[in-house]
């Protein structure tokens, strides 16, 4: 098997920019290439060319192509202890001076941490005064976020998380079984706005108390991660918080300086300077 | 003392164990050489959901204090990092560090395939890739990846193994230049150190 090179990560980025002005130019290389590859196994093409090729032809293929070239593994409750900072520190924080509180999941991917969300705003019985938007680039994902529908498989691992969460009560009270795929409550999302949207060209359209972005900005590049960061800063009111996954770092970014690390361990940062 | 044909060529040794690996790294770590020239990078296999813990029963005996990196953190030679929990590590050009919650890839996430097939595209024939106990595959193409770029490996004597199965799967695929016992791999990596003197 030949490797793929940074040729044809180029190639395939130009041919995407033009045809359908999506930007990979500046996504991480190592996983991307991953993602590259992984395409080439699925759909047995010989070369990088003949997927070029068939990119710049086939439209409803190129659907597909940003389907499997972004990754959507996810659970609910990803990181119990963070959502237990969140239920325990952040959003009571919030809530001592604000009557509403608004959220934006930034990449919000197949919908589990916005489920996650609602069932423990549910629990806070603070479900009503949340307003929430979910964003993703991939049209189809939106689609399967919104209907909350996950293996049964995955609900034993989302459980396993919930009860380390130390939720209320159990998932289970909040989805039926429908062969083997959980239905989660669609009342808990009746008010989330799931709209599609992409962190690299799309501009600020909010203002948020709270922006949720975990594990997503590892797929970026330094320059993508610094322009994204600016995105976050604006789309965030004065003292309104990010999440960022819990192995990633603000640091090395160019406005970090405008934000405070509120928990450490579970990456919270509170912007405190416009 | 010169058994190994080494030189001071190499910039990265990458570690990949599983079931049965913990002892061996814990020795490993143990006896490494003040001021080592070279990063170690291990991808060790661990459960999902404990996110604290190991990376200090690691430290504790270790010569050189052992962190797990955040994404996009530069790589530096007399350091040693542990693949985080719940999260592939790969190595990118310009050597540094890149995270990502992709599939899981031999039922494992961190995959000792990823980080060593990673490490081998970044550092090509400096790479040198050692792989210990363990009771699946992962890793075994990660080996092949280090020996096609012209890297170094070596691999657990199996019989030392507490199971054996990582070390014949790569023996399978790939040509392992020494199969060696944990105190053969701490002097191994002594007499590197004295190529850097």
């Amino acid at each position: 098997m030949k490797d793929i090179e940074i040729a044809d990560i180029k190639k395939i980025a130009e041919v995407v920019k033009t045809s359908y002005n999506y930007d990979f130019t500046n996504y991480a290389m190592s996983s991307f290439k991953r993602r590259i590859q992984r395409i080439m196994d699925i759909h047995k093409f010989p070369n990088v060319d003949a997927l070029v090729k068939r990119i710049r032809e086939d439209k409803p293929f190129f659907e597909e192509f940003i389907v499997e070239i972004t990754v959507n593994v996810t659970e609910m409750f990803r990181d119990p202890s963070f959502w237990r900072v969140l239920r325990d520190e952040i959003i009571p924080a919030i809530m001592l001076n604000h009557e509403k509180i608004r959220i934006w999941h930034a990449g919000c991917s197949s919908g589990e941490e916005v489920f996650s969300m609602a069932i423990m705003l549910k629990e806070m019985g603070l479900l009503q005064k949340a307003s929430i938007i979910a964003t993703d680039l991939d049209k189809e994902i939106l689609k399967k976020a919104k209907s909350g529908r996950y293996t049964l498989k995955n609900m034993e691992l989302n459980e396993k998380n919930y009860i380390r969460f130390q939720g209320k009560t159990s998932l289970k009270d909040y989805h039926t079984e429908q062969g083997n795929m959980a239905v989660l409550d669609p009342n808990l999302v009746m008010n989330v706005s799931f709209r599609e949207h992409d962190l690299v060209r799309g501009d600020v359209f909010n203002k948020f108390d709270l922006v949720l972005c975990r594990n997503v900005m590892i797929y970026f590049n330094q320059t993508l991660q610094n322009e994204v960061l600016k995105k976050f800063h604006e789309s965030l009111f004065k003292y309104g918080y990010l999440v960022i996954g819990s192995k990633e770092s603000l640091i090395w970014c160019d406005i970090a300086n405008k934000f405070i690390v509120v928990n450490n361990e579970e990456k919270v940062y509170k912007k405190f300077k416009d | 003392m010169n058994r190994y044909n080494l030189s001071n060529k190499y910039k990265a040794i990458v570690i990949g164990g599983s079931a049965g690996s913990f002892q061996g790294i814990t020795r490993i770590l143990a006896q490494l050489p003040k001021d080592f020239p070279l990063p170690i990078i291990m991808c060790l296999h661990r459960l999902k959901h404990v996110r604290n813990g190991f990376v200090e029963a690691l430290s504790i005996k270790s010569v050189t204090s052992v962190t797990e990196p955040y994404d996009k953190e530069q790589i530096k030679k007399d350091h040693v990092y542990l693949a985080p929990s719940n999260y592939h590590m790969s190595i990118e050009l310009g050597n540094y560090f890149c995270l990502s919650t992709e599939e899981m890839i031999n039922n494992s996430r961190p995959a000792i395939d990823i980080t060593l097939s990673s490490t081998a595209y970044a550092y090509r024939d400096k790479t040198i890739g050692i792989l210990l106990s363990g009771a699946n595959k992962d890793g075994a193409l990660g080996m092949k990846h280090i020996k096609d770029k012209g890297g170094l490996t070596i691999v657990q004597e199996p019989s030392e193994c507490m199971i054996d199965t990582m070390p014949n799967a790569a023996l399978a695929v790939t040509k392992i230049d020494y199969v060696l016992k944990i105190d053969e791999i701490v002097s191994f990596l002594n007499e590197l150190n004295s190529h850097y003197k």
